[in-house]
């Protein structure tokens, strides 16, 4: 898959919202569908298989219409958080064309957070992707809570973002933050078009 | 695309209304291909026909792993050939689906109206069905009340077993809800599943609904009574059926519901996007792209331009490259266009797909073009200048000058009408030298009996397609002696389209006749009408003045052959035709020879003019009769000038 087909004036993009357990990457995709005007709704999919346990992500697809002549549609994913669901994560991100990292602010979660964080680079790197090549932004959710249960965006960002990529303070169930963070990941991932050339645009795709 | 994983028999719930439908079902998956092919499935939205073909699908898998199936609504499939057809991958599109050991096709009900869909679905059809491949459909009502479906695809929907499911009865209502109560993993206190089966709901996606509404409002409230099951669901004894699309899962957004929707943080991201790939969009890929797309829609093959795109940076020749592509393919038509003249069969060819193999092409068309014989030409020997003009052919020369002048321009088609001898087929072969002079342009000269053999040995070859290209090439026809396809319905058939295509292309086109269209028995009306439709031009028999010239000039060699007096002689004589002629003249050259004398009137009087017959019987015919009674010119029949002319003219 490639990101813009010229041939068939396409770009196709594939966000990934990655993060710990109940950071809110749902509260992400379900503020921006909230969003989305009625005639260009599409529908909301949670996907699921069936073998003895269950395994979720979620999907939204976004129509933007005919930009520059290219139909461009967003695909905005989300991958379960819980530590198990290892195998789905791994499926999710194969071909992502971007990352969000959504990070829960809360105190007592910063070591999931940080666990999830290197859990995303094993997983990229075990799909033969440089982690540092792949377009990421980091969010920080759940900045409306109580000072006294949330750390500040500065303490985070030392924590988490050693990458130093754009980060964004968040409140995705109100939605303050939430499209600043889409903006954020959509414009890396345009801009790699032109900065990548001929490399591979797309995660996997080898 | 995927069967749904969760579509099983095992959690599909057998009722009255649809046992039938699950055996057959449940048959075809454990044979596919082997019984009722195709199994169609109809019924009511939200019934279970999707779930009952993806448990087919997920069945027959099961069984054996190794079975390709492939399951997709109508809509996709329809995508998919617009898709496959936009980038010119039909082929790969047919060989994906022709590896199709059970189809799944669900919603049948949109094939109204749609002829490409169903002709590619027919063929797909009879491929899969040919090689024993199972196929199963779906859709809201049976085949016989889908509209506008092509006859041959209803009989082959129709064709194996046509099984409907109707709505679940209240047992099976309540044994459905059981069942995805236990799947969901929730409990309801008892008598709320019943409760909610009584409930009027006709599909089972909207009891499957209003569970999951209730299973919401369990997990907020607590532990539902069977009284509360109405006011949650807001209903007031039996619900209609509203146009409503229920939810099949308990999707997000079914929870989260509006959410404001004010859409305008949406729209000033989209126009933000809007502004970064405009920003990012590359113009020359763009060119490329759209170039690309354009000739893979036409059938070329772009791999030379593809490669193109994937340079990092706008290489600096790339508009020269777009612009040789463009010469390519433009060189590639006509040589295409051109193999087509001769054989239309070889235009196809694959090699005129691909500018790159532009020289291959070149040398593919030489190649044919020297193996294919043009038409006969006119022949050298009959020149324009060596025909006659008097009085009695003036208006055929006159228009055969003005064909040469104006091909295809003033008299079209030229018809010249004359008896034997009269020098029809000269001048017919005149117009084509003077046409073809030059290598102006390539005309086809024939008798209508080379025509009629080349058109049976084409026939004989099946290269009928061949024959005609051969003459549709040719920028004239002249057809000499056309009386000949009177009777012959083949060939009159295939003279009238060659006909129209000279004509309606502008070319120029003699027939020549001993007879005028109207008076050739056993041509067709289209063809005598079109035969009129130009000039009818007439050749009669010499006059006096073009004898004197004709004696002049054939006499002119031979010694005393310019004597007026001889000449005078001569000319007073009629003849029927300038054959007839020319045969005086070889037997006065015998004279002449034997006796070794020159020539004199009275020489050629004692020749020409038996013993025994009067001197002022006109001795006409070469043909000497021995009766006297047949010197009399009137009396025989065949020796009336025009004859024909003359008996139509009585018949009338």
């Amino acid at each position: 898959m490639s990101l813009v087909n010229y041939a068939t004036r396409e770009i196709t993009c594939k966000i990934v919202y990655y993060g710990p357990g109940r950071s809110g990457k749902t509260s992400n995709l379900h503020y921006i569908y909230g969003q989305v005007p009625e005639d260009r709704k599409g529908k909301m999919v949670s996907l699921a298989t069936q073998t003895d346990r269950t395994l979720f992500f979620d999907f939204l697809p976004l129509d933007l219409g005919t930009i520059s002549g290219f139909t461009t549609k967003f695909q905005l994913y989300t991958v379960p958080g819980q530590v198990y669901y290892q195998t789905t994560r791994k499926l999710v991100l194969q071909g992502a064309d971007g990352v969000v990292f959504v990070a829960d602010s809360q105190a007592r979660q910063l070591d999931e957070n940080i666990e999830s964080f290197q859990d995303l680079h094993a997983n990229l790197a075990e799909q033969g992707v440089d982690p540092r090549t792949m377009p990421l932004v980091v969010q920080y959710n759940k900045q409306d809570l109580p000072k006294g249960l949330i750390l500040p965006v500065a303490e985070l960002s030392d924590a988490i973002n050693f990458r130093d990529v754009p980060e964004f303070a968040a409140d995705a169930l109100h939605g303050p933050g939430v499209f600043e963070t889409l903006r954020g990941i959509s414009e890396i991932v345009l801009r790699r078009l032109s900065a990548a050339g001929s490399q591979p645009a797309t995660a996997g795709s080898k | 695309m995927q069967v749904e994983p969760r579509s099983r028999f095992d959690n599909y719930v057998v009722g009255s209304a649809n046992r039938l439908a699950v055996a057959a079902a449940r048959a075809v998956a454990e044979s596919p291909g082997g019984v009722y092919n195709p199994l169609f499935v109809y019924g009511g939205p939200g019934l279970g026909k999707t779930h009952l073909i993806g448990a087919i699908g997920n069945e027959a898998v099961e069984r054996a792993p190794e079975l390709n199936v492939e399951y997709l609504s109508l809509e996709e499939f329809i995508e998919q050939i617009h898709a496959a057809v936009a980038v010119g991958e039909m082929e790969r599109f047919k060989q994906r689906y022709g590896r199709v050991d059970v189809l799944l096709l669900d919603d049948m009900q949109f094939l109204t109206g749609r002829r490409e869909t169903q002709s590619e679905l027919l063929r797909l059809f009879n491929a899969l069905q040919g090689s024993g491949r199972q196929i199963v459909m779906t859709s809201d009502r049976p085949p016989s009340e889908i509209t506008d479906v092509d006859e041959r695809l209803l009989s082959r929907l129709s064709g194996g077993l046509i099984v409907d499911i109707g709505a679940p009865d209240f047992e099976t209502r309540v044994a459905i809800l059981r069942g995805k109560s236990e799947e969901r993993k929730v409990s309801f206190a008892p008598g709320v599943i019943e409760e909610l089966a009584r409930l009027d709901y006709t599909s089972v996606r909207e009891l499957q609904g209003a569970m999951n509404r209730l299973v919401a409002q369990q997990s907020l409230d607590g532990t539902l009574t069977p009284a509360q099951v109405r006011a949650v669901l807001g209903v007031d004894g039996v619900v209609q059926t509203p146009e409503r699309v229920p939810e099949p899962e308990p999707t997000l957004s079914s929870l989260f519901g509006g959410g404001g929707g004010g859409g305008d943080e949406f729209f000033s991201f989209v126009s933000n996007i809007a502004t970064t790939v405009a920003a990012q969009i590359e113009p020359w890929k763009v060119r490329v792209g759209e170039t690309v797309a354009y000739w893979n829609g036409e059938g070329y093959r772009t791999a030379v331009l593809e490669r193109l795109m994937g340079e990092p940076v706008a290489p600096p020749n790339y508009e020269a490259v777009l612009r040789g592509y463009g010469h390519a393919v433009e060189q590639l038509r006509q040589l295409e266009a051109k193999i087509s003249t001769v054989d239309p069969a070889l235009g196809g060819n694959e090699v005129f797909r691909d500018p790159e193999r532009l020289n291959e092409a070149a040398a593919f068309v030489e190649q044919a073009l020297a193996g294919a014989v043009p038409p006969q030409g006119p022949q050298a020997a009959f020149e324009r200048r060596s025909f006659q003009e008097s009085a009695s052919n003036q208006m055929a020369v006159r228009a055969a000058d003005t064909v040469i002048a104006e091909p295809g321009q003033r008299y079209n088609p030229l018809f010249i009408a004359g008896p034997s001898g009269t020098g029809k087929t000269h001048l017919l072969n005149a117009i084509g030298n003077e046409l073809a002079r030059d290598g102006k342009s390539r005309v086809a000269c024939v008798g209508a009996q080379l025509f009629i053999d080349e058109l049976i040995a084409a026939l004989q070859d099946g290269q009928i397609e061949r024959f005609r290209a051969r003459y549709r090439a040719a920028d004239a026809l002249l057809i000499d002696d056309v009386q000949f396809v009177a009777g012959k319905e083949r060939t009159q058939e295939e003279l009238f389209h060659v006909f129209n295509h000279f004509h309606s292309a502008g070319k120029q086109l003699v027939l020549v006749s001993d007879v005028p269209p109207k008076a050739i028995e056993g041509l067709e009306d289209r063809l005598r009408s079109r035969f009129e439709g130009g000039l009818v031009a007439a050749l009669e028999a010499p006059d006096r003045a073009l004898r004197e010239k004709l004696y002049g000039r054939y006499l002119g060699e031979v010694a005393g052959g310019d004597d007026t007096e001889l000449l005078g002689y001569l000319a007073e004589r009629p003849v029927t035709s300038v054959r007839e002629l020319i045969g005086v003249v070889h037997r006065l050259q015998a004279v002449v020879e034997t006796s070794g004398h020159a020539l004199t009137v009275d020489a050629a009087r004692h020749e020409l003019e038996p013993a025994g017959a009067a001197s002022t019987a006109p001795p006409v015919t070469v043909r000497q009769a021995a009766d006297v009674f047949f010197l009399d010119d009137e009396k025989i029949v065949w020796e009336w000038p025009d004859v024909v002319g003359r008996l139509v003219e009585e018949l009338r």
